[in-house]
């Protein structure tokens, strides 16, 4: 194919992506140094109030925001270097506490509470999912062959779910006395609220990341399944092999390139948890980095949106991103030069 | 084919795997079938601590909402025929009075017309007679299950929901066209070309895909809200204001859903041998013929999948929609936020509930009808590459 011929077909698609995701993230860089705000001047007011012969009048100074003529107030954009990421990071709040060796004190600081939260989180889910869905793949492929049909429809309700109503739907269950929550009571024959501490909605947000993504890694380990060669699984049978034998030695060895692609997916989703917060209402006690930046980009009481802050913090997140891609990538380019050579 | 008898497993251990995928269907469905149950309740049933409470919903009948033993056994009967009918007459029915050019836009027709019918008789016609009816019987016609629709009548009727209904339906049919237009070029130029430009090309949209959206509406946000000044040299004094502009956010969608669209498309690109495009230039075809009258043809399963998961995306979607639209164009999914800041009562908790069931129904269809292309979207990327 020529070069004409390919510019024609890829730019299209590739102009749209530069527009909307290689500008804004320029943008977002250069933003994050600069703090955009309205420009403020002190004027003198005289207020009079009618009195008795005489009027009372005082004279006070305010500070009132400058209009433009159009009524607007006027802005100006400052270089502020790295104050926003300053504000956000809070270094010395968080080199004191290291130096108490105060944990909680660090927990305090929005940023590294947030970060905590989404590598625990992206850290903790992984094995889960890998684990829970290679579990359903097996089973499934042992089931008869005609409830697999069915199965594979319940099994992808969870995945195909908007991550907002499913992260509500279980917390609906759980809620004040939720029928879970009381039944958990009954059990424990203690009082349990889930959403008043913040380790129990933890352990929901994880219970439904891996309810959400398993059905994902389930259906592509059946696929990769379907494919195993059943000649080196009766010679493992021949060589006595254990049946647990087989799944280590053979089944599992098969499924490697899937269990890394899941990874590599998996990696990428979870370190920009996000709906879960908002569906677990988690707001006070577990935020993760995404929420941190849409939380400074929703505007406040006053209507106001703290953008330099959203993008410092935008750009910290970035951080993780590249080293979550390095080793991927570095493997495909070693693919790429093996391949062309 | 027989299993070889080394090959053959113990009862325990099939045992075990059917109970195990049994407890996994289970919880699989459960939440979304309990949420379903609880939004037809009155807000003391939907909350209350015992199941059988929820499902059967003594508060609810006494309030004089319920069906009687009599409704639901004919409801099933209409439900059963409603179902076999639609997979037996409604194909031959389409097929029939479509001019065979148009198929799909016949199905859609179809499947919308068929849903009006169901509505208008299981929700229109039926509880007139049945309500005649019960009042006949006495005992028979006695309401034994509690159940209101009370909620969904609140939802879609006077908190008008249906006007995000409508947004999102807007927002997702532009995600879906315009992902696939630009996509299918750009992943069939990939698929055929081998160039090193094209590996980088897929190596940044890789990349691209890892980007958390909120560093992407970090960029969006100022510069749509001052659009209509920042564009103003350029269009004049019609200048867009871009923010809480419904197509702005489509095209936003598109964009951040590109890298995964054209991996997908790609993929299954690759599927489709390269001497067929051959033989059509052979033929005379330039490069845009052949793709657009020989590969597009064979192309409409991997199509159809992508879309599918475009579709997703654009209706799943709460973060870019919920920054970039103003209250009166909200989607449906940023919308239910809504209901959490006044959510005073148990009354509007059970409507969220009800709200949320409504997004949840075509979910449920497409998975119902789409299940086979959606699983082989997922392996596409997966098993090949």
């Amino acid at each position: 194919m020529k070069f004409k011929t390919f510019a024609a077909f890829v730019g299209p698609s590739v102009f749209m992506m530069l527009l909307f995701i290689a500008a804004p993230l320029v943008s977002v860089f250069i933003q994050s140094f600069q703090v955009t705000q309205p420009i403020l001047e002190q004027i003198e007011v005289e207020t009079c109030t009618p009195g008795f012969v005489t009027q009372t009048c005082t004279t006070e100074i305010k500070t009132v925001p400058v209009l433009d003529d159009s009524g607007k107030t006027v802005t100006e954009t400052r270089w502020v270097g790295l104050q926003s990421y300053r504000n956000v990071l809070q270094m010395e709040k968080f080199w004191s506490a290291v130096g108490n060796g105060d944990w909680n004190a660090i927990m305090q600081i929005d940023f590294w509470k947030a970060l905590r939260f989404t590598l625990s989180f992206t850290l903790l889910t992984l094995p889960l999912v890998i684990g829970v869905g290679l579990a359903i793949a097996l089973a499934v492929n042992n089931a008869t062959r005609a409830i697999r049909g069915p199965i594979i429809f319940i099994s992808l309700l969870p995945f195909i779910i908007t991550p907002v109503i499913g992260s509500l739907s279980i917390y609906w269950l759980f809620v004040g006395d939720g029928i879970l929550t009381a039944m958990l009571e009954r059990w424990s024959g203690t009082n349990i609220s889930m959403f008043a501490q913040a380790w129990t909605i933890e352990l929901l947000m994880y219970f439904y990341r891996v309810w959400h993504v398993a059905p994902f890694a389930f259906v592509i380990f059946y696929a990769g399944l379907q494919t195993v060669n059943m000649d080196t699984l009766e010679s493992a049978v021949i060589d006595g092999a254990s049946r647990w034998e087989r799944l280590r030695h053979v089944i599992v060895p098969h499924l490697m390139p899937l269990i890394i692609f899941i990874a590599l997916i998996h990696l990428m989703d979870c370190y920009r948890v996000f709906e879960e917060i908002v569906g677990f209402r988690s707001q006070a006690h577990v935020i993760s980095l995404q929420w941190l930046t849409y939380d400074f980009m929703t505007p406040d009481d006053a209507g106001n949106r703290a953008i330099s802050r959203a993008s410092a913090s935008a750009m910290l997140t970035m951080v993780g991103i590249v080293f979550l891609l390095i080793l991927p990538l570095r493997r495909t380019w070693r693919d790429h030069k093996g391949s062309a050579h | 084919m027989s299993t070889p008898k080394a090959m053959q497993q113990s009862f325990a251990l099939r045992f075990s795997s059917g109970a195990f995928l049994a407890f996994w269907c289970l919880l699989a469905a459960f939440p979304i079938f309990w949420i379903a149950v609880m939004s037809f309740k009155s807000p003391v049933d939907a909350f209350a601590d015992s199941p059988w409470d929820v499902i059967l919903g003594p508060a609810t009948r006494a309030n004089g909402d319920g069906l009687s033993l009599l409704d639901i056994v004919v409801g099933l009967v209409v439900l059963y025929f409603a179902i076999r009918w639609a997979f037996t007459r409604l194909p031959g029915l389409v097929r029939q009075y479509c001019p065979p050019g148009l198929l799909v836009l016949g199905w859609v027709f179809g499947a919308i017309a068929y849903a009006l019918a169901f509505v208008l008789i299981f929700f229109g016609l039926l509880p007139l007679v049945l309500g005649a009816l019960n009042s006949i019987l006495g005992p028979l016609g006695a309401p034994v299950l509690g159940l209101t629709t009370d909620h969904y009548v609140a939802v879609w009727g006077e908190n008008e929901f249906y006007r995000n209904f409508l947004n999102s339906m807007l927002v997702t049919a532009g995600v879906v066209t315009i992902s696939l237009t630009v996509g299918t070029l750009a992943g069939y130029g990939l698929a055929r070309s081998g160039s090193d430009l094209a590996f980088w090309l897929l190596i940044l949209a890789l990349v691209f895909r890892a980007l958390p959206h909120s560093v992407l509406v970090a960029g969006y946000l100022p510069v749509f809200i001052n659009s209509s000044e920042i564009l103003r040299p350029i269009f004049g004094d019609g200048a867009p204001t871009l923010y809480g502009q419904p197509w702005a956010v489509i095209a936003v969608l598109v964009s951040i859903n590109q890298p995964f669209t054209i991996w997908m498309l790609r993929s299954f690109f690759q599927n489709i041998p390269a001497e067929l495009d051959e033989a059509a230039r052979v033929d005379g075809c330039s490069h845009f013929q052949a793709f657009r009258r020989v590969i597009m043809p064979v192309m409409w399963p991997g199509v159809i999948t992508t879309g599918l998961f475009s579709f997703l995306l654009g209706y799943n979607d709460f973060l870019v929609t919920s920054l970039l639209l103003d209250a009166q164009n909200q989607t449906m999914v940023p919308a239910i936020a809504g209901y959490f800041n006044r959510e005073t009562t148990t009354t509007d908790q059970v409507e969220a509930v009800a709200a949320a069931v409504s997004i949840t129904a075509p979910l449920f269809l497409l998975v119902m009808v789409f299940q086979r292309q959606i699983v082989s979207g997922l392996t596409a990327g997966a098993v090949k590459g």
